[in-house]
């Protein structure tokens, strides 16, 4: 018997040293324990996989788009025309694609911060629990609801009621979209904001009750402002969501790229491009082909920028209380 | 005021007598803002009602036996989604194959093993800001990524029409003889030259009948007899070369297919999945976990044994979330798939397909009334899985969920 072997081995009929009867060895069990876990690990890198996959892949190609005679970098981000596919000249300029996605974006928030954020504090500081109980699953439910929904809803309900209030409005337009993203994102902000405000400690209100202050003035004065930064990251990861939805200014907003501000004009957002290269047959390697992945890096990066700073701010500015 | 804001000090008596506001002003204030709260409040479940009522309306008219089972037309008034409920289900069963593996185990790791070493923990922690960050990268991100991994496969595999790996197919010469009949004759090699008719070879009927071919001369009678008929062909009759495809059919670059819509849905839901698993994990009292160290269990023990099954309710319910979300996502599929007209359920992993959302997507963006209100039954089934979903989660969670500490 070599001293290298585990008793356990060395007199498997006893149980009573070390490991049950017919258990594997402690040996083989640790092998497999290690095996086990490289594919867990495995597993778990496979996320930052896929993240070194979008960087490649968005890179490669932009690049492959900037290497074209057609465009040059200088145009791609100095220049605000943007028509790739029509007439006999093309022209890359991502500015009007940006700002359709920002003129979206910004009717989204618009409507959808107010409304979230007094929705919040209404949840998190005055409702009865009854009323809660309602509340918080129709946001739920709201938030569930794919976007192709508030696609149609935007076109077929949104549209019509606002051409009814003045003829300016196109069939596509960007307020319509712009409504609808905002119905999207407002679950996204309600419950975020309100998880913020609930975690401000219940001390400071009634510290704020005791010094004669009423609900409303507790609720802004006093925990509002100690959950801000949790709201304004809240408001980021929505603006973040807001510019990247797709489904709804594919079908609402039209593909008119154009810088305006006039909210009832045919519009188009970088994500609505890349959806009408996606159903267009273009050829696989022309310079229309790789523009949609220079906008998917475009869009990219402003999207990760936003989720950034959001949860910057989050972790910067939070008021840690005892 | 016009002095500047300075802080309100209990000293300066002046200034707290200028700041000073009533307080049945400040309580009518609160009411009032109670009131607006109540009424912005409740517009969300408005909304919702709105929305709810507005498809209903529009989209019962057509919902019946036939658009359930019925394939997409041009005439609205026979056009079904039976198609594109096959591929959601094809897209669902795939996704949840991979994702969900993949998605718990990353969990495990960041959760269950969290190492000691500085350089490793920091990994960990970079690890745990990816998946963060991913999970807000737009769908149509991953459906770009989809394109170029899974669909082209960076063009290494050659293309979808010639591709540098494949099985699963199986060719056939076909030939359509004088009464209209499918004559099949399989052929091992692709590029093998056109078959030539010859007296008494075995040949196949399309639904892989063995017979033996009735070879005609130029001069012969087209024979009266069906069965004779169906097994007859002329000397110079001419077959055209088919490839069918068994379900086992599979190539490499993957193409437009259900597996490459399946893959970038699992790269979208993927991130969701690990986040709902690991807060399940979290929730588990780590008494358990040390009672199970303490009886002389491995740590892989006691996470397959005792961690994983006290969170496998909560796992559940992320998972049924993640797949309502798969479900109603159109987006990434748009970039993989586009809008093809596609009248049959998928039959194998490369099969091109279409999903409701996709269908929905299609008969909203036409311009007739017909196929919105089409687009509004497409919408009313959906929303019905996923109201099922939302149910099935909701009662897992009760049924199973136990009081753990």
């Amino acid at each position: 018997m070599t001293p290298s072997k585990s008793p356990a081995d060395s007199v498997p009929e006893s149980p009573a040293r070390g490991t049950l009867r017919g258990a594997p060895s402690r040996h083989v069990r640790r092998w497999k324990e290690r095996g086990i876990l490289s594919l867990l690990n495995g597993a778990a890198l496979f996320s930052v996989f896929i993240t070194l996959a979008i960087l490649w892949v968005l890179g490669a190609e932009t690049s492959n788009f900037f290497a074209q005679e057609e465009v040059t970098v200088g145009e791609f981000f100095g220049t605000a025309q943007w028509n790739p596919l029509l007439g006999a000249e093309k022209h890359f300029g991502i500015w009007s694609l940006v700002c359709g996605t920002f003129l979206v974006a910004g009717v989204a928030l618009l409507v959808a911060v107010p409304l979230g954020l007094v929705t919040a504090i209404y949840l998190s500081e005055y409702a009865h629990p009854r009323v809660r109980a309602i509340l918080k699953p129709s946001l739920e439910v709201l938030a569930g609801i794919p976007t192709v929904v508030y696609g149609f809803f935007a076109l077929t309900l949104i549209t019509p009621a606002l051409k009814s209030f003045s003829d300016g409005f196109g069939s596509f337009n960007a307020l319509a979209s712009g409504i609808a993203v905002g119905i999207l994102i407002l679950p996204i902000i309600t419950s975020l904001s309100e998880d913020a405000l609930r975690a401000v400690p219940q001390s400071l209100r009634d510290g704020a009750f005791g010094l004669g202050a009423t609900r409303f003035d507790t609720s802004f004065k006093v925990v509002f402002p100690a959950a801000l930064s949790g709201i304004t990251s809240a408001v980021l990861l929505a603006a973040a969501r807001a510019i990247g939805e797709t489904m709804i200014v594919a079908l609402a907003a039209g593909s008119t790229p154009k810088v305006t501000m006039d909210v009832r004009d045919e519009i188009q957002t970088m994500t609505g491009f890349m959806v009408q290269m996606a159903l267009g047959d273009v050829s696989n390697y022309g310079v229309e082909y790789y523009s949609m992945y220079a906008v998917a890096a475009m869009l990219f990066v402003l999207t990760l920028a936003f989720t950034l700073i959001g949860s910057w701010i989050r972790k910067r500015y939070r008021e840690v209380y005892d | 005021m016009s002095s500047p804001k300075k802080p309100a000090l209990l000293s300066d008596k002046k200034l707290m007598a200028e700041r000073r506001v009533p307080l049945a002003k400040r309580h009518r204030k609160d009411r009032l803002f109670r009131f607006g709260c109540q009424v912005i409040a409740s517009m969300s479940a408005g909304i919702l009602a709105v929305l709810l009522i507005a498809i209903v309306f529009e989209g019962v008219g057509a919902l019946n036996a036939n658009f359930l089972s019925g394939a997409p037309d041009p005439d609205p008034s026979k056009a079904g989604m039976f198609p594109a409920i096959m591929g959601s289900l094809w897209l669902l069963v795939l996704t949840m194959l991979v994702a969900l593996p993949l998605g718990v185990a990353a969990a495990i790791v960041l959760e269950e093993f969290r190492p000691k070493q500085k350089i490793l923990r920091r990994v960990h922690a970079f690890i745990q800001l990816n998946i963060t960050n991913l999970s807000g990268v737009p769908s149509v991100v991953f459906g770009i990524l989809g394109l170029t991994v899974f669909v082209s496969m960076f063009g290494l595999f050659g293309n979808e029409r010639d591709p540098l790996l494949e099985t699963g197919a199986t060719y056939v010469d076909q030939f359509y003889n004088q009464g209209d009949f499918i004559i099949e004759v399989p052929i091992d090699d692709p590029l093998a030259p056109e078959t030539i008719p010859v007296s008494g070879m075995t040949v196949y009927t399309h639904d892989g009948v063995a017979m033996e071919l009735n070879l005609l001369g130029d001069d012969d009678e087209w024979p009266e007899e069906e069965s004779l008929a169906k097994r007859s062909l002329y000397s110079w009759d001419l077959p055209g070369r088919n490839k069918e495809r068994n379900w086992w059919y599979f190539r490499l670059p993957f193409g437009r297919g259900v597996l490459a819509g399946a893959l970038t849905l699992m790269l979208v839901i993927l991130p969701i999945i690990i986040i709902s698993s690991q807060e399940a994990l979290r929730a588990v009292p780590s008494s358990l976990r040390q009672a199970s160290l303490g009886l002389g269990a491995t740590p892989w023990q006691t996470v397959r044994r005792v961690t994983l099954p006290a969170a496998f309710p909560g796992i559940l319910t992320g998972a049924i979330i993640a797949m309502s979300r798969a479900i109603g996502e159109a987006a990434p599929l748009l970039m993989i798939a586009g809008i093809v007209f596609i009248t049959r359920a998928p039959s194998n992993l490369m099969d091109d397909f279409t999903a409701m959302p996709l269908q929905i997507y299609n008969w909203a963006g036409r311009p007739q009334q017909e196929f919105h209100d089409l687009a509004a039954s497409g919408i009313i089934v959906l929303l019905t899985a996923l109201l099922l979903f939302n149910a099935i989660a909701v009662f897992l969670r009760q049924k199973l969920q136990k009081p753990l500490s």
